[in-house]
């Protein structure tokens, strides 16, 4: 692992080439596997007749066009989505334990998902907008906390415990309130693609392309505002337009997976810092490594979720805190002698 | 030139520097001292924009800061401030920020830039160490390498706030003789400095400064002999000579009295 790290962090540009070629592969394999096999399992030459429109008529076009394509599509831009906001939030507040779903933005689109199809189930095709601007408020609320106060990591944190907390009773009072109408609160908290469909994703998935556009346009000015804030308005930087401009990206990021994916928790937390241990700090490479990391991770644990107890299926959010838990304390460990988690 | 005029400054809802008027000489090193507490850091980060004081007017060469876009005023003033984050980067990606402000939209590094970067690593004598990480450095290394990012910025005007403190002797020196250098090509240089003695011996001109106000600011001469420092800093001072050079030795004011 070490010659690994070593070997990608150099300077070497043809290495990474190497590394994006390597993942990218990584990521086809996963969603390969993942359109193949599940509670029914297909051939890959099955699977090709129906890519290539060669089979259209069959329960395996079926299966594979209306269930695994979009299943497979929404995991891979999902843990991508979620794996990027994750890097831009840490960037943005400079604090290694911001994700998505520990400063509450998360829960943000979460209570405002659940509010449209609670409240307003007519209105149910704008839930994208809705997650985003959930996403949106109780993430500028907690920079809002940060910038107020100056606060230290710990508080900001804290606060967004403490936002998500009262969030989350939110979600959970309308729960409780329209019961019949929240049949699927359970899994949307969880978090999963179970009930996935491609029009129902559509919208989300444009959004999550062009958040993640500008999000690579942004790297070298994220690599100077890690910087520090003085040293970066030093350097002619509008510190404060840039926060919040990558804030909105963050969120839209954020905010479009949850609003298909439910809450997914910790992929926005984990693989920016696996990410950052293959390729170092440099935000230019680590947003599309974060990306790929997360599209592979995420598509590689929905299709546990199916074929581990098939033909039962459990939740992503499960397999996903199974496998991530252990693997971010193996990460904290090898970091030990780095101060950046002071 | 920057100037400050009726300047009243500090942070939230606390005055710390109190209607303060200066302007600080072209080609000159001038070294802002003081007792903690007493302003120095606000007064040098409100004549570099990094605070926005609450009345008066700062400029630069006659031109308002307000009426200054943030990169064309980082084309002329460059800062090194007290607290950083150490990022987890090359020491070269470091240096290289320092050309953040002639960057185009693209964001695309020139060749040019590349060579203003290792000539700026050369000068401070870390060109070999490019690859390295930051975090890997001492301290004194550490801040050789962000005065070479300061260097890259390539500005008439540097301000440093601290620049040798946490240093041990031999890289103050190495700081302080940067500076020297710097002047040397023609640089203005205004920065905090703790020691006086050395703040003395390597400034061309002294801002004394106490509870928030300016007490004297004239050459680096003249505040010495004045005796003022003696009673700011309740301290006496002893001016030697060493090798035809001036030196200057403070003891506490209580064990001269015993």
């Amino acid at each position: 692992m070490n010659t690994l790290r070593k070997f990608c962090t150099r300077n070497f540009s043809q290495n990474k080439i190497v590394l994006f070629a390597v993942l990218a592969v990584m990521l086809v394999l996963a969603c390969a596997l993942s359109i193949c096999y599940g509670s029914v399992s297909f051939s890959f030459s099955e699977i090709g007749d129906v890519l290539f429109g060669r089979d259209k008529t069959s329960s395996v076009y079926k299966i594979v066009t209306f269930v695994r394509l979009p299943r497979t599509f929404a995991a891979v831009f999902a843990g991508a989505a979620l794996a990027v906001s994750g890097v831009i939030l840490q960037v943005v507040l400079n604090n290694p334990l911001a994700g998505p779903s520990t400063i509450g933005i998360n829960s943000g689109a979460g209570l405002l998902v659940m509010m449209v199809t609670t409240l307003f189930p007519a209105m149910v095709q704008w839930t994208p907008f809705a997650a985003f601007l959930g996403a949106l408020l109780a993430s500028l609320f907690i920079y809002g906390i940060a910038a107020c106060t100056g606060a230290s990591r710990v508080t900001i944190v804290l606060a967004g415990v403490a936002v998500s907390s009262f969030l989350s009773a939110g979600i959970d009072t309308l729960v409780t309130l329209f019961p019949d109408v929240a049949v699927g609160a359970n899994s949307f908290m969880v978090g999963g693609f179970s009930n996935v469909t491609m029009d129902g994703v559509r919208l989300a998935l444009l959004c999550i392309v062009a958040a993640f556009g500008l999000a690579l346009l942004f790297g070298h000015d994220m690599n100077v505002l890690l910087l520090g804030d003085e040293t970066a308005r030093s350097l002619g930087m509008r510190v404060g337009v840039y926060r919040f401009a990558l804030i909105v990206i963050s969120s839209i990021l954020a905010g479009s997976a949850v609003s298909f994916a439910g809450l997914l928790g910790f992929v926005g937390l984990i693989i920016p810092h696996g990410a950052r241990f293959l390729v170092g700090e440099d935000n230019r490479c680590l947003i599309p490594t974060s990306a790929l990391c997360g599209g592979i991770f995420t598509v590689s644990c929905d299709l546990l979720a199916r074929v581990l107890f098939a033909p039962y299926e459990i939740p992503v959010g499960i397999i996903m805190s199974f496998l991530g838990g252990p693997y971010f304390i193996y990460l904290l460990l090898q970091r030990k002698r780095s101060k950046i988690y002071d | 030139m920057i100037k400050l005029e009726n300047i009243c400054s500090g942070y939230g809802q606390e005055i710390k520097v109190e209607n303060v008027t200066v302007s600080f000489q072209a080609n000159q090193i001038t070294t802002i001292i003081g007792p903690n507490g007493c302003g120095k850091t606000t007064l040098l980060k409100t004549a570099c924009r990094l605070l926005r004081p609450f009345s008066g007017t700062v400029t630069l060469d006659g031109q308002n800061f307000t009426d200054i876009p943030p990169k064309e005023f980082a084309r002329q003033v460059s800062v090194l401030p007290q607290g950083r984050n150490v990022p987890n980067i090359t020491i070269e990606n470091l240096v290289t920020h320092g050309r953040f402000p002639y960057l185009g939209f693209a964001r695309k590094i020139k060749k040019e830039d590349k060579e203003i970067v290792l000539n700026a690593l050369e000068m401070v004598g870390m060109a070999d160490k490019r690859n390295n990480n930051v975090m890997e450095l001492s301290g004194g290394e550490r801040q050789k390498v962000y005065i070479a990012m300061l260097i890259a910025q390539n500005t008439k005007i540097l301000f440093l706030d601290e620049p040798t403190t946490y240093l041990d002797l031999n890289h103050q020196f190495e700081v302080l003789e940067m500076m020297k250098k710097l002047r040397g090509q023609g640089k203005t240089i205004i920065m905090v400095l703790h020691d006086i003695g050395q703040a003395l011996t390597y400034s061309q001109r002294i801002c004394l400064m106490d509870h928030g106000k300016i007490l004297m600011d004239d050459e680096a001469n003249k505040v010495g002999e004045s005796g003022l420092i003696d009673q700011v800093f309740q301290v006496h001072s002893q001016v030697m000579e060493i090798a035809g050079k001036k030196v200057y030795y403070f003891m506490p004011s209580a064990s001269i009295s015993k």
